[in-house]
């Protein structure tokens, strides 16, 4: 498999046309939008908390394979935890996409398809937005813009 | 490419244009991208450069570097010569009535900028309009948008309709006595529309406003006579004319410029200065405060001489075929939807591409070697008007060839077989 395959392989594609938790959340405490200027890509993330712990997360919004998939992954590895963990594993799944050597993969479970984005620098952002525009929502909301 | 098809040769009267022969002259397209052969389809953004232009700034620094219009030695009045040399032959390509109506700047952006804090913001009252197109590049957009805030006057847009096409019928529409300033591209930077720009400025003048020209994605493409267009002004940026990065060109009718206050003060722009007053240089000097950028000058002069050494005739030809083959191309991709149909075009396809988003797309091309952009294009307005947040747009230049089209082409059905959409719908492409 060469670069490309391995960054645009089947569970991302899978993703990207099926998105699960994509929509609104009737239930939801806080809400945030994300903007990537680069792309023109737009995404909101809707949270339910509870204490710290993330209940219930959706988003909606259109973009990128890459972005649409990380949005989609991530609401599937985030809901049921807690903050602290969530931005543990956001710091995991950025030094993985960054191709940072000291990335754990063990924790990222199906998140780790993304790690192909390593190889295109032009292309982090897209899979971050997601993250960034969560970390907003449980924070209270508000505007996010990855430049 | 080294084997030319014969639409790579391009007969203009007894000559042929040699496309082979002319990417010789240009270092960069002999790259590799990974293992593929560079195909640069991104020249609307930026243009790559020709030896010729590089030797010439190469030739200025080495032999005749000075500071311009500031010392009495030799050198500075050769830098001096050839820096005013340069603006007489920009002069001369946009068929100004006289070198003096040639200010460098930066590129279009400063231009507009330039235009925008000097000439329009001071006409401008509470109520007052700037008009516009739906289809402009943000640099003809932002900086009329700034003096209008700060003015409380507004923008007016004009329409652009499902081909991409502006109707002067309009433009006109939204003429009136409140519009201080009618600023439009000459061609789209997003869908290669080629404007009505004449039939514009005709009608600005006919109401009594002047007009300003955003020539960035015309020059390249077209010979321009800004004394037949009779627009007020006109500007546009070497780097996209395959000269160099930095530079730019704002042509200003005499009458206008020389009724206009500086807009940076410093160095190179005064006539006396006390601290009580300072009077100004004439135009063009009045708005080039600082330290000119010479060499940049010079390679931009360079970049002219090439372009004309080749012809319009020969260019427009070249690049159209290359254009009509490029839509052709994807007309024939299952999934593609040109965005725009303008009837006159110069240089740009824009596409969207059912079941890829535009930067997935830009991505994939890039690794087969294919550089196109992929995004807004700096007109988020005009995107919107289509409905899309973004396309990829192939662009051409003098050098691209045929073989770049289909590269394109396959490049694209490529994309479609890793996201699984080939098989599915492939028949239907005939591929």
């Amino acid at each position: 498999m060469n670069e490309l395959q391995v960054l645009y392989q089947e569970v991302l594609l899978d993703h990207y046309r099926s998105p699960r938790n994509h929509g609104r959340l009737a239930t939801a405490t806080g809400r945030a939008e994300g903007h990537n200027p680069l792309c023109g890509d737009r995404i909101a993330v809707e949270v339910e908390l509870n204490g710290d712990r993330l209940q219930r997360v959706a988003f909606e919004g259109s973009g990128c394979a890459i972005s649409t998939a990380s949005a989609s992954l991530m609401t599937e590895a985030v809901a049921g935890h807690t903050a602290g963990e969530i931005s543990q594993l956001f710091d995991q799944f950025r030094k993985a996409v960054t191709g940072d050597p000291a990335a754990d993969l063990e924790p990222l479970g199906k998140l780790a398809v993304l790690c192909g984005v390593k190889d295109f620098p032009m292309r982090v952002k897209c899979a971050t937005l997601a993250w960034h525009t969560l970390v907003a929502a449980m924070a209270g909301g508000g505007k996010v813009s990855t430049e | 490419m080294s084997s030319a098809t014969p639409s790579d040769r391009v007969a203009v009267g007894e000559a042929a244009l040699d496309v082979a022969r002319l990417r010789a002259d240009f270092p960069i397209l002999g790259r590799r991208i990974g293992a593929a052969p560079l195909a640069y389809l991104d020249n609307a953004a930026t243009t790559q450069k020709p030896r010729q232009v590089l030797a010439a700034m190469q030739r200025f620094y080495e032999e005749s570097y000075g500071s311009v219009a500031r010392g009495v030695h030799h050198l500075s009045a050769e830098a001096t010569r050839q820096y005013e040399a340069s603006r007489a032959r920009v002069g001369a390509f946009l068929g100004a009535a006289s070198p003096e109506e040639i200010v460098f700047v930066r590129g279009t952006t400063e231009a507009a900028n330039l235009v925008a804090w000097s000439f329009a913001r001071p006409r401008l009252s509470p109520g007052d309009e700037i008009l516009v197109t739906e289809l402009e590049h943000h640099s003809n957009l932002v900086p009329w948008q700034m003096v209008c805030e700060e003015r409380g006057a507004r923008l007016a847009v004009v329409p652009v309709d499902d081909r991409g096409e502006v109707d002067p019928e309009e433009f006109s529409r939204r003429l009136g006595p409140q519009t201080k300033l009618a600023a439009f591209a000459h061609v789209s930077n997003a869908l290669g529309t080629v404007l009505p720009v004449g039939e514009l400025v005709r009608r600005a003048q006919a109401a009594g406003v002047p007009t300003f020209v955003d020539g960035a994605q015309s020059a390249p493409h077209l010979a321009v006579d800004v004394s037949a267009l009779g627009c007020d002004f006109f500007a546009f940026s070497a780097h996209k004319v395959y000269g160099p990065t930095g530079i730019g060109v704002l042509y200003g009718r005499r009458e206008r410029l020389a009724g206009m206050p500086p807009w940076q003060g410093g160095g190179g722009m005064i006539r006396s200065v006390t601290f009580e007053r300072t009077t100004y240089d004439d135009p063009p000097r009045r708005f080039e405060a600082g330290t000119p950028a010479a060499a940049e000058a010079i390679g931009l002069a360079a970049a002219i001489d090439y372009v004309e050494a080749i012809g319009w005739p020969a260019l427009e030809r070249h690049e159209s075929e290359l254009v009509d083959a490029a839509v052709a191309g994807l007309e024939a991709i299952a999934g593609v939807r040109l965005i725009g149909r303008p009837r006159a075009r110069a240089g740009v396809v824009s596409f969207v591409l059912d079941g890829i988003h535009a930067h997935d797309l830009g991505t994939v091309l890039d690794h087969y070697g294919v550089a196109v952009r992929a995004g807004h294009h700096c007109a988020q307005p005009l995107m919107r008007r289509f409905g899309v947040p973004a396309t990829v747009r192939a662009s051409f230049a003098i050098y691209n060839t045929s073989a770049e089209v289909t590269a394109l082409v396959s490049a694209i059905e490529g994309a479609r077989a890793i996201f699984g959409l080939g098989a599915a719908d492939g028949g239907e492409a005939g591929r």
